[in-house]
């Protein structure tokens, strides 16, 4: 994977234990502060259950515990990025939201043989910007049950 | 000009006058006589033919109109109902869907008719496709009136006093506007000339414009055939007139009215036609008294978004019926009781609005049953229960082609030829049940027929043969499981391929087809004396009361339609059958379902002395749900769980609660076994 499309990717920087994840600003529908999620029984563990977001019931999802990391309590700066891809929209819960970047398309790379403890498949590539290295999440991997 | 945008209107009513016309036409094969059906028939093809040819489709047109002969015939006494016209007027109307049809699906509605043409055509010149008694050509003698005792008297009076009498046989022109009026002149211009005795149809009729473009008139005059029809030809509109003299003499030989008790019998047939006549005068009377239904056509998809707002307008309901009882502000309380008020009557038209009973899928099987039943050569009374049953539009769409397969299926392999179900010692004639009800959230069609049954054997054999299951497991199955094969992929138990069910397509088709709705298909049966097809489908209801209630910290809502009642029981009254906790409800074991276990709600509460159950049911069986307490009563919107989280067990959905949280509502069916 040497060539992904575009001259610069717009993305949404997120964190995730102690790594940068970013996944593209287009599939985000919004991002929303932790609330209260009905807990739905008998599915599979990393679904925390669903919101009510502005009437539409929304399945989340805890990506700690879909990428198998520990899960820690939620805080302040816990967030849920709703993301539609398919014809679904699912929240994902991440530890904090940082910021909107631009990344240049030279700037990606396919990802390294042993990166972290996501498995490969999650992921599309890595970007550099500045000092900081992102994984760019390959979000349909990432839903598949 | 652009007719492009007429299509669809076109469409939708071509495919209601058609429906009006099978539904018609099976009632005039139970009563050849009405010819109040007929006209009502004949209105429906007449519509279908003046819009197709404005619409430009041609064989559409033509053929309609080769029907509205053979119609107008039957309607004018030249040719007699008898079921193998109607055969052919089916045949007619089939292709007339088939057209429709492919118009619909974007085609020229072109399509060879020739054969069913020429089979109306000579219908219409008084052949009868067989059992021909009938005279060869009644069209060309369309003129005789048939006379009671009182008309011959007058025609026998005014003869006496040099009066002629003419049978007249008037035809307006096809575009005329106002006919009564043109009847009105008509009348005005005989009057004139001398009296008239009799027309057929009846003059309230023809006022009534109860006609087509003919009728006939009897008159008695001084004046001559030809200037009888000079003034009735100077009445604008009028296409065609037909002046012939009377005999009166010979023609109450020929009516045989000689013999005395032969008058007796006329005078008893004319008043049971007298009869006849008023009751569809009375019919078409009362069709005419009822004020028609006023209505319009809406897009299903502006339902939708109306339906997607009002849904929105219950949760902010929701929400302020709970801040008015926090705040209890008498005039806050008041407002928000009246809006409620108001929302739930709204609520009530607007779901109204997208309900259609099942009719509406079941009005064309009889028509489809009585022709099956024709080409097998069997005898088959299909029974329609709960035709009224409402089930939401979309699924409406989508159930047809399921229940025609298992129709079909029904009644070619399920009912028995007349001679095998005499030797079997059944009536000859099998029934067919096909039944809709509502049950909880559903609504369940069952399709019953008192045939042969499954045979475990054959079907088990069969799918030895296809490789469905393996030698080791056939002891195993249960009779239900084995019946179940039925619906496995590749599945066919007729013997021979035959037209109506056997081409290939089986019952796995109906299964996914019902299972892609939502829904359940199942099947149950007895050898010898039939088999049951139950079909039980989502009512898409997408507002529903339910009954809150908590375990633990958790809320649920449970459809007030699967619950009986609910009680609160002491620990001692639970019993234990076969690992199985159960309680005797009124008499009667039933199970009880921890949702505590079942949904495995985290921590678990003190042991308390009484237990709060829901008792739910489906169909016959009852469960009782064990829950922590009771909240109540209330409205919600039912809201699917979205398209990542798929078939949650014994979750159908969720909705959201006044304080804006998400509730979870239970599918009481997958809880009950």
């Amino acid at each position: 994977m040497t060539a992904i499309q575009g001259v610069e990717w717009k993305v949404i920087a997120f964190q995730l234990k102690d790594e940068e994840y970013a996944i593209p600003v287009q599939y985000v529908r919004s991002i929303e502060k932790i609330q209260h999620i009905t807990r739905v029984p008998r599915t599979a563990h990393y679904v925390k259950g669903v919101i009510n977001l502005r009437g539409v019931v929304t399945p989340i999802i805890d990506l700690r515990e879909r990428f198998g990391f520990p899960s820690v309590p939620y805080s302040e700066q816990t967030r849920i990025i709703i993301v539609s891809i398919k014809d679904f929209e699912v929240g994902l819960i991440v530890d904090a939201a940082n910021d909107v970047l631009d990344i240049p398309s030279s700037s990606m790379e396919p990802p390294p043989e042993a990166i972290g403890t996501v498995a490969a498949d999650y992921i599309h590539g890595v970007a550099r910007s500045g000092k900081r290295l992102l994984i760019l999440l390959n979000l349909e991997k990432v839903l598949e049950k | 000009m652009d007719m492009s945008q007429y299509l669809e209107i076109f469409i939708d009513e071509s495919k209601e006058h058609l429906q009006a016309i099978n539904e018609q036409l099976l009632e005039l094969e139970k009563a050849p006589e009405d010819m109040a059906i007929v006209n009502e028939i004949f209105r429906s093809a007449h519509t279908l033919k003046g819009m197709s040819a404005t619409m430009g489709f041609d064989d559409l047109a033509n053929l309609t109109h080769q029907m509205e002969n053979v119609l107008d015939g039957i309607r004018n006494h030249k040719i007699a109902v008898t079921p193998e016209i109607l055969d052919v007027v089916f045949q007619a109307v089939d292709h007339l869907e088939a057209m429709i049809m492919a118009i619909a699906a974007g085609g020229d509605g072109k399509r060879d008719v020739k054969e069913v043409v020429e089979q109306l055509k000579r219908i219409e010149q008084g052949e009868v496709p067989s059992s021909a008694e009938r005279p060869s050509n009644t069209f060309s003698v369309p003129l005789r009136q048939t006379y009671g005792e009182f008309e011959y008297n007058v025609l026998q009076q005014s003869k006496e006093q040099g009066f002629s009498a003419y049978e007249i046989r008037v035809k307006l022109r096809a575009d005329c506007l106002l006919k009564s009026a043109r009847v009105y002149m008509i009348f005005e211009a005989l009057n004139e000339a001398g009296e008239v005795i009799k027309s057929t149809p009846p003059v309230e009729m023809l006022e009534e414009e109860q006609f087509d473009q003919e009728f006939l008139l009897t008159v008695v005059t001084k004046q001559s055939a030809e200037q009888l029809y000079e003034r009735l030809m100077k009445v604008s509109e009028v296409e065609e007139v037909e002046v012939v003299p009377l005999d009166i003499d010979r023609r109450k030989e020929t009516d045989g009215a000689g013999e005395e008790h032969e008058t007796a019998l006329r005078q008893q047939a004319a008043a049971v036609q007298e009869e006849k006549g008023k009751t569809t005068e009375k019919n078409v009377a009362a069709r005419q008294s009822a004020p028609p239904n006023k209505t319009i056509r809406v897009n299903i998809e502006r339902l939708d978004i109306l339906m997607n707002l009002f849904e929105e307008l219950v949760i902010d309901r929701g929400r302020l019926e709970q801040i008015a009882r926090e705040l209890n502000h008498p005039e806050l309380n008041e407002t928000v009781e009246r809006m409620s008020r108001i929302s739930s009557d709204l609520q009530t038209i607007i779901l109204n609005m997208r309900m259609v009973p099942v009719e509406t899928v079941f009005n064309r099987f009889p028509r489809m049953v009585r022709q099956l039943a024709r080409e097998l050569g069997k005898k088959v009374n299909l029974e329609i229960i709960g035709a009224e049953t409402e089930l939401d539009r979309t699924v409406i769409d989508e159930i047809g082609d399921p229940l025609v397969h298992l129709l079909r299926n029904a009644i070619d392999h399920g009912i028995e030829t007349p001679d095998v179900r005499r030797a079997s010692g059944k009536p000859e004639e099998g029934t067919v049940k096909l039944k809709a009800y509502h049950s909880g959230n559903h609504v369940f069609i069952e399709i019953e027929d008192d045939g042969a049954g499954i045979k475990r054997e054959k079907v088990l054999q069969k799918a030895l043969d296809r490789g469905i299951v393996s030698q080791q497991n056939i002891a195993n199955l249960t009779d239900k499981q084995v019946y179940e094969l039925i619906f496995a992929p590749g599945f066919s138990t007729a013997d021979h391929i035959s037209d109506i069910s056997g081409r290939g397509v089986g019952l796995d088709v109906v299964k996914s087809t019902i299972e892609s709705l939502g829904g359940t298909v199942t099947v149950d049966s007895e050898e010898g004396k039939g088999s049951i097809f139950s079909i039980q489908l989502p009512l898409t209801l997408s507002i529903i009361s339910v009954l809150l209630v908590e375990i633990q910290q958790e809320k649920y809502a449970i459809p007030l339609s699967s619950i009986i009642e609910t009680a609160i029981i002491k620990k001692e009254d639970i019993l234990h059958v076969h690992n199985q906790q159960v309680i005797d409800f009124r008499g009667k074991v039933v199970p009880l379902v921890f949702l505590k276990d079942i949904f495995e709600v985290p921590a678990a509460a003190a042991e308390e002395e009484v237990v709060s159950v829901v008792i739910v049911r489906k169909g016959g069986k009852m469960a009782g749900l064990v829950v922590d307490s009771f909240i109540g009563q209330q409205e919600v919107v039912l809201k699917s769980l979205g398209n990542y989280l798929t078939s949650v067990f014994a979750i159908s959905g969720a909705t959201i609660l006044g304080d804006g949280q998400v509730a979870l509502i239970i599918d009481c069916n997958a809880l009950i076994k």
